[in-house]
């Protein structure tokens, strides 16, 4: 049964969902929509199965690729802030507001 | 099963202006790599304006060579009359952008260097720069134009993120203000991520209720596929997530105001222009094509978001001091118009004249506001752009010119005749009266009148008030004179003689988007 797979997918992007909204560390913040990604992921996977052809296998793929690209793009933002702030906290960068 | 692959066919031609843009950026990636310091810069500018330029006269020749009928390159991307005339808008924004760019001062030294330190005097004495903002402009342009013509799900995934991708880090690269800068692009970057993340679970859910990420084929599933429909109504709400979040639509609006203060501001001209256009295609593509057949369970939503975008747009504006805020707020209210746009769908005709007035709403708000974001660069003080808006006080006085040019952009965002806003603002309204979309027209007037007043109030700040006697300065380079000069001359031709241009986008329009 697939099914199973769908629920977990689910619970993970939740995880990953509730993670970004209440979590303080920017990275922290960030793995957790990593996490959401690779939830996708495995609703791809488990799509790709229920429908019997290879479409959401190779899209999980891509996602991999554009995920690891986003890791790059996102640790040099949040290192870049952390050097000038000490602090990689997201309830620090409060300049910008109303 | 014999084991072999079909080699899958690619129209190269069709695809030539992407390619030109995605070639030159990766020649720019290499021109980073090999080329000595001090050539890089004189290498950049004429590489970046010619290929956008190249791209132009490409999408050009096509536009007259006929618009295909079909997708190409097996289904994932739609080369139509549409994508087209956003591909030539997206063009000559971002070619406009990039004289913005151009002018020096816009950018860090070095961006790696903690502001304040002895490492970043050291950059700015010795007049370095980053020249990688070209190829990363390039890149971000070269998503922007698969984006709208992105026809199945994965395409279209792959544009958005590289099309943010580069943007997540121009933002962080102002030469002035750099916490802001920096600032704005954590914003972006980790909200940004937040909202592909739903996009793509909206593309996994729709994947696994039609078979199939290709538009056409959720179209066709729409009426097909039974007992799934917990999967296509989750999935389309996820997928418009992530679509609405890059248009900055209510409630998603949050990070608009706070990117386009802190970014270098040839970099919010060009998210302002370009990316409004792009998104814009996009999401017309998916709520049409692929969930065209869903009509009405997405409009009553959809009404709801486009005027909660409207007024939240206009009356948020009405508080702002700092004047890229308010631009962003008045930038958050045009998206809410052009949302009536989205759902002023009918049968053939309509949907062709609701198009065509979006197409030509965009164009004409996009050189608007790539002008305005321009005159805000020239206005100076000691620590950069003068931004509090009572800085601006008696810049009529003082340089009339100037003061001119901006309140003529802000009578475009009011829509006042005469200038380009005007119209594009009538064609989508009447579009939405002909859909019977009457009570959304209501509140868009409510809200263009409430907007018109905090634009007025700028004018009225800028040439009835005294200027203060250590009033900001007023720079204006070659670059950002000639995208003022542009900008001013699409405002004003598209407001007076706005024929040529409307027929372009109904012509454009008349074939729709294929499937």
């Amino acid at each position: 049964m697939t099914t199973h797979y769908l629920v977990l997918s689910a619970l993970l992007f939740v995880i990953g969902g509730v993670g970004v909204l209440v979590r303080r560390n920017a990275i922290v913040v960030f793995m957790c929509v990593e996490l959401m990604l690779n939830a996708c992921n495995l609703a791809f996977v488990t799509f790709a199965r229920q429908n019997g052809n290879l479409d959401g296998q190779i899209i999980a793929f891509f996602v991999m690729i554009v995920a690891a690209a986003e890791v790059v793009i996102g640790l040099a933002i949040i290192v870049t802030i952390f050097r000038t702030r000490r602090s990689a906290s997201v309830d620090d960068v409060n300049l910008l507001k109303y | 099963m014999n084991g072999t692959i079909p080699a899958p066919t690619i129209e190269y031609a069709l695809l030539a202006p992407m390619l030109v843009v995605f070639g030159a950026a990766i020649i720019g990636v290499l021109v980073e790599a090999f080329a000595p310091r001090y050539l890089r810069s004189s290498i950049h500018k004429p590489l970046t304006l010619l290929s956008l330029a190249g791209a132009f006269v490409i999408t050009i020749w096509q536009a007259r060579t006929g618009i295909p009928t079909k997708p190409s390159a097996m289904g994932a991307v739609a080369v139509d009359g549409p994508a087209l005339f956003i591909w030539g808008t997206i063009l000559v924004l971002a070619f406009v952008s990039v004289l913005l760019i151009n002018d020096e001062g816009h950018f860090v030294a070095s961006a790696s260097a903690v502001p304040g330190s002895a490492e970043e005097e050291r950059a700015l004495s010795e007049g370095a720069m980053h020249t990688e903002v070209y190829p990363l402009v390039l890149f971000a342009v070269g998503g922007m134009l698969l984006f709208p013509a992105a026809n199945d799900l994965l395409a279209m995934f792959v544009a958005l993120e590289v099309m943010s991708l580069p943007l997540y880090l121009l933002c962080g690269l102002a030469r002035r203000r750099r916490l802001l800068s920096q600032e704005a692009a954590v914003k972006y970057f980790l909200l940004g991520a937040f909202s592909s993340a739903f996009f793509l679970y909206g593309t996994a859910l729709l994947y696994g209720y039609a078979g199939s990420v290709d538009l056409a084929k959720i179209g066709a599933a729409l009426g097909t596929v039974g007992g799934q429909d917990t999967l296509l109504y989750i999935g389309a709400a996820m997928l418009g997530v992530g679509l609405l979040f890059k248009i900055g639509a209510a409630p998603f609006q949050a990070w608009k105001p706070d990117v386009y203060q802190g970014s270098p501001t040839p970099i919010t001209a060009l998210m302002a222009s370009g990316t409004l256009v792009a998104a814009f295609g996009a999401l017309l593509r998916v709520f049409w094509v692929a969930l065209g057949g869903l009509q009405w369970s997405w409009t009553p939503i959809m009404w709801g978001v486009a005027i909660l975008t409207m007024l939240v747009g206009a009356v948020l504006a009405i508080t702002q001091t700092d004047i890229k805020r308010m631009l962003a707020y008045s930038s958050i209210a045009h998206g809410g118009f052009l949302l009536i746009g989205v759902i002023a769908l009918g049968d053939q005709q309509q949907n062709a004249s609701a198009l065509s007035a979006l197409l030509f709403y965009l164009v004409a708000y996009g050189f608007t506001t790539v002008g305005a974001f321009a005159v805000v660069t020239t206005v100076r003080d000691a620590g950069g752009e003068a931004w509090h808006l009572s800085r601006w006080a008696g810049l009529g006085k003082r340089r009339p010119l100037v003061a001119t040019v901006f309140a003529l952009f802000l009578l475009a965002f009011a829509g006042i005749p005469l200038t380009s806003g005007f119209f594009g603002k009538y064609a989508v309204f009447q579009a939405a009266v002909d859909a019977g979309a009457t009570p959304l027209v209501v509140v868009g007037v409510v809200s263009s009148a409430i907007a018109a007043f905090f634009y007025v109030r700028v004018i009225v700040l800028m040439f009835f008030n005294d200027p203060a006697a250590d009033g900001p300065s007023v720079v204006i380079p070659r670059g950002t004179w000639a995208v003022g000069a542009v900008a001013v001359l699409a405002t004003v031709v598209l407001g007076v003689f706005p024929q040529p241009v409307l027929d372009l986008a109904h012509t454009a329009a008349q074939s729709l988007f294929v499937r």
